[in-house]
């Protein structure tokens, strides 16, 4: 079933409101207990909202519902573990029934983790639960991301939830990270070491930022429980706070939808959410709940025995952050050495501030994305319709080029792995990924713009002249001829029906002068448009089929 | 110790094994009370471990009862196969191999006994392969360079039980060994194109030869740095992972976050895009 949802409110379909038709005794107690409610609360209009809302029948659409389900997983899953688990870095001597750990001196942190894991009931399986679903949380974030990028649903109206969603990111990014280093094993512990550094190549401030987080030199005695309290408290607040926001302007602005015939800018064409949608939903907050289960049933994630207590002095070989933290681990792998300079019997060290710079700088531009393609394109018109990634070449190269980007890091950070597991050289793999560290992007935006032109072109043939059929005709001349089957008018429908921009041509100010942010702007804007295809007009249709 | 000196030591062992090491663990049981009862678990889960030793120390025996028999057999098998690259008289060839001088029987035992010599092919380590000799051979060839020329000697079977302190040995395998093999035991890369392997899988004897003689990039590690006892305590560590498999279910390849992040890109978001595609085309 599809409905069309006029975004002017007005067609009113879904009732919500049990009436009491039938009076059997159930049906009089839910109808009574439901105006009870209604009275007191006026929810019967939100319900009513809510149930008219229209859910497009995308399968993309539904990334971001993963990330919301594996988000409740998690919370489920994290209560559960922190009946048992001690935030806390005394020491203590663990007597669990792990033999290899037996008799070892360790933080309460991680001895509780360890006792978790071995001896209480079903809590070594909550634990995988819990990391499975964010290492999922996080994915589905990002896969999400990707959808609304590459589909220019970020545009306006959406601009702000755009950028709501990337505090999102960002705060999942950072749970992930509280939460890996709370069982104070080698590996994470190795982590904060690194996190540890990266502080202190801060100028002037480093050095006192990381005894302030530490309290001490590193590794103290306090960080755990600090990060404990930012885990499961302060950033968890924050994040459905911020999840609400989203869901809210969600909400607000409606769904795109990829353009179709009866699909329009100005409606919503899908399954209203209530009941079917709504019954769905549920059942695929059990198919997300049950994959994660089924992984988490067979598969280890995290195996702190195997990684022993934190100690600062072994590190282990192959030492990763979760791929969350990957592209930063990369980042630090690739910088060259010797980014040393002494100046007045100082050393001053680069090689990590550049680090900072450049991943603080990325993620930045993703934040702001939707402000500077708007400003560029100087386009202040609402949108509701999903574009189709080839008819946006440029932002559709840019993405390409930004995820190249970010594969690159995240190579980076098991360069190690691929040496060993490749029979090939680190450093081999180290100055491959320091060239595409550069080369990579740039590769990826021509080729893909390159692609999404030709894409578009062959949109254009097609609907202007058909698609080949494959089969010959000869003609009574003797000619031989392809015929081509023309499209219906829907299928065409999908093919023409997109904006197209011209570069900003530069205006004077009232002043008559052009200011330099209006120069920038149009090169900018002549780069973003430069090569465009245009859509098929009706004209050229109509031209084509007299042929 | 010279090896002759080596083959008495194991004889003896074998002859009144069972008293030493019982001796030996209430000595150790001083250290922590729950010791013995560990040691005694470890002792019943490694009798594959021991089965083994048996067998390895049967074949010492075998080859000590006519020493010299042994050393001549050593010698002709590496005049065929080694001399080569090592020279007949152990003096090492320029640019293709080295002297063998003071490596000692264990060097030998671990890399005919792992494969790795005869060298197959100049790569930037020996690569493991099949092993080409049989026990006895490679004990005949170890003998024969160990005559030579003194060095680390076989280890005697007490150490090679896997029947030390786990718990010790994973601490210290912790801080001495897994910078380079990881702290599972899964492997690392190294510079230049070198590697250090993963240890599962690897018999107790080779561990310890791989720790007195170092191969190839890794330290030596005497037994000033880490005692026979301590050796031993590394050994039962690893055991102990060979016969326990992963607790959580499958290991990934033990790799760590890498395998973990690849595996819920591909397999976890990937079953759920499925549904997604499956849930929305039904819809239509
Ligand atoms: C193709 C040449 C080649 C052949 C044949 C060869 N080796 Fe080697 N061997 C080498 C090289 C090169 C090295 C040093 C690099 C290494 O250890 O991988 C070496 C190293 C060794 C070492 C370790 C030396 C040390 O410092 O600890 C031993 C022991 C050894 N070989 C024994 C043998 C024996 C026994 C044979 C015969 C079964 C043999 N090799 C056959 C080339 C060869
Ligand atoms: C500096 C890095 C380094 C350290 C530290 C190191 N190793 Fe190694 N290890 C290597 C390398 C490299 C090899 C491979 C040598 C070869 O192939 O010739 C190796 C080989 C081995 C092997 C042989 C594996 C096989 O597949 O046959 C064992 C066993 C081993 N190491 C055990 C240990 C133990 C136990 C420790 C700690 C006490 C240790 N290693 C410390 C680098 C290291």
């Amino acid at each position: 079933m599809t409905v069309t949802e006029t975004k002017p409110a007005a067609a009113p379909t879904v009732v919500e409101t049990p009436a009491a038709a039938a009076p059997s005794r159930g049906a009089r107690f839910t109808g009574a207990a439901a105006n009870y409610i209604d009275e007191r609360t006026s929810i019967s209009g939100l319900v009513k909202e809510l149930g008219r809302k229209v859910f497009p029948d995308h399968w993309s659409f539904m990334l971001g519902e993963v990330a919301l389900y594996s988000f409740v997983v998690i919370l489920l899953s994290g209560t559960f573990l922190t009946f048992f688990y001690q935030p806390s870095m005394v020491e203590v001597v663990y007597d669990g029934s792990y033999v290899p750990l037996k008799g070892m001196q360790m933080s309460a942190a991680f001895s509780s983790t360890m006792h978790l894991s071995f001896d209480v009931r079903g809590g070594l399986l909550f634990r995988q639960i819990h990391h499975w679903a964010a290492l999922l949380f996080i994915a589905a974030i990002g896969l999400h991301m990707l959808r609304v990028f590459f589909t220019g649903a970020f545009r306006k109206p959406r601009e702000i939830n755009w950028f709501i969603g990337f505090i999102l990111f960002v705060l999942a990014m950072a749970e992930g990270f509280t939460g890996y280093s709370l069982p104070d094993d080698l590996l994470s512990g190795n982590g904060l070491q690194i996190i540890n550094g990266i502080i202190k190549g801060i100028p002037v401030i480093g050095t006192w930022t990381s005894y302030l987080l530490f309290g001490g030199e590193f590794p103290g005695t306090t960080v755990i429980a600090m990060f404990y309290s930012i885990h499961i408290l302060l950033l968890p607040a924050i994040l459905v706070a911020a999840l609400g926001a989203h869901l809210l302007l969600m909400i607000i602005n409606k769904h795109t939808q990829f353009a179709g015939p009866g699909r329009t800018n100005d409606n919503v064409v899908g399954v209203p959410i209530m009941p079917l949608f709504a019954a769905k939903a549920g059942g695929f907050f059990f198919v997300v709940f049950g994959v994660i289960v089924l992984i988490a049933s067979f598969f280890t994630i995290n195996p702190i025995w195997t990684y022993g207590p934190y100690d600062p002095s072994p590190v282990s070989a192959g030492t990763q952050p979760d791929w969350y933290i990957g592209f930063a681990d990369g980042m630090l792998r690739l910088i060259p050495p010797g980014w040393e300079v002494v100046w007045f019997n100082n050393t001053y060290s680069f090689n990590i501030i550049v680090i900072t710079v450049i991943l603080i700088a990325f993620l930045g531009l993703v934040a702001a994305y939707p402000f500077i393609e708007a400003w560029i394109t100087g386009d202040k018109r609402e949108h509701h319709i999903a574009e189709r990634p080839r008819n946006a070449p440029t932002r559709t190269a840019i993405g390409a080029a930004g995820v190249t980007f970010y594969a690159v890091l995240w190579a980076a950070a098991s360069s190690d792995l691929m040496s060993t597991h490749f029979k090939v050289t680190i450093e081999g793999v180290i100055h491959t990924l320091q060239v595409l560290f550069f080369l990579g992007p740039v590769l990826a935006f021509f080729i893909t713009k390159r692609i999404c032109l030709g894409l578009q072109k062959k949109d254009r043939e097609i609907a202007l002249h058909g698609f080949e059929s494959g089969r010959i005709v000869r003609l009574p001349g003797g000619e031989y001829v392809e015929v081509h089957e023309q499209l219906d008018d829907y299928e065409r429908w999908r093919l023409v029906s997109y904006n197209e921009y011209t570069p900003l041509t530069i205006r004077p100010d009232a002043d008559g002068r052009i200011s330099g942010a209006q120069r920038t702007r149009a090169a900018l804007s002549h780069w973003f448009f430069e090569d465009r295809i245009s859509p098929a007009t009706k004209t050229d249709v109509e031209r084509s089929n007299q042929h | 110790m010279t090896v002759t000196k080596g083959i008495r030591d194991t004889l003896s062992m074998t002859r009144n094994s069972k008293s030493t090491r019982i001796g030996k663990t209430s000595r150790r049981g001083r250290r922590h009370p729950l010791a013995t009862i560990a040691l005694v678990t470890i002792g019943l889960l490694s009798t594959g471990g021991a089965y083994a030793l048996f067998s390895s120390t049967a074949s010492a025996e075998t080859s000590s009862v006519n020493t010299q028999a042994s050393v001549d057999e050593g010698k002709k098998l590496f005049s065929s196969n080694c001399a080569t690259c090592h020279g007949l008289n152990l003096q090492g060839v320029d640019n293709v191999g080295p002297s063998l001088y003071g490596v000692g029987a264990a060097s030998v035992s671990f890399q005919v006994g792992t494969g790795r010599m005869p060298l197959a092919n100049q790569g930037p380590q020996a690569e493991k392969k099949a092993v080409q000799f049989t026990e006895e051979q490679v004990s005949s060839l170890a003998l024969y360079v160990a005559s030579l020329s003194p060095g680390p000697a076989i280890p005697s079977a007490e150490y090679l039980g896997a029947n030390g302190n786990a718990s010790t040995g994973a601490e210290l395998f912790r801080v001495n060994c897994a910078m380079c093999h990881n702290v599972a035991g899964a492997g690392g890369a190294l510079t230049q194109g070198k590697w250090a392997p993963a240890l599962a899988g690897v018999l107790p004897v080779h561990i310890y030869e791989a720790m007195v003689t170092g191969p190839q990039s890794m330290p030596v590690f005497n037994d000033t740095n880490l005692t026979p006892t301590q050796k031993a305590d590394i050994i039962t560590y690893l055991k102990y992972l060979d016969k326990n498999p992963s607790p959580g279910g499958f290991d990934l390849g033990a790799v760590g976050p890498v395998s973990e992040g690849l595996f819920i890109w591909i397999f976890g978001l990937g079953a759920i895009v499925a549904v997604t595609i499956w849930i929305a085309a039904k819809a239509n």
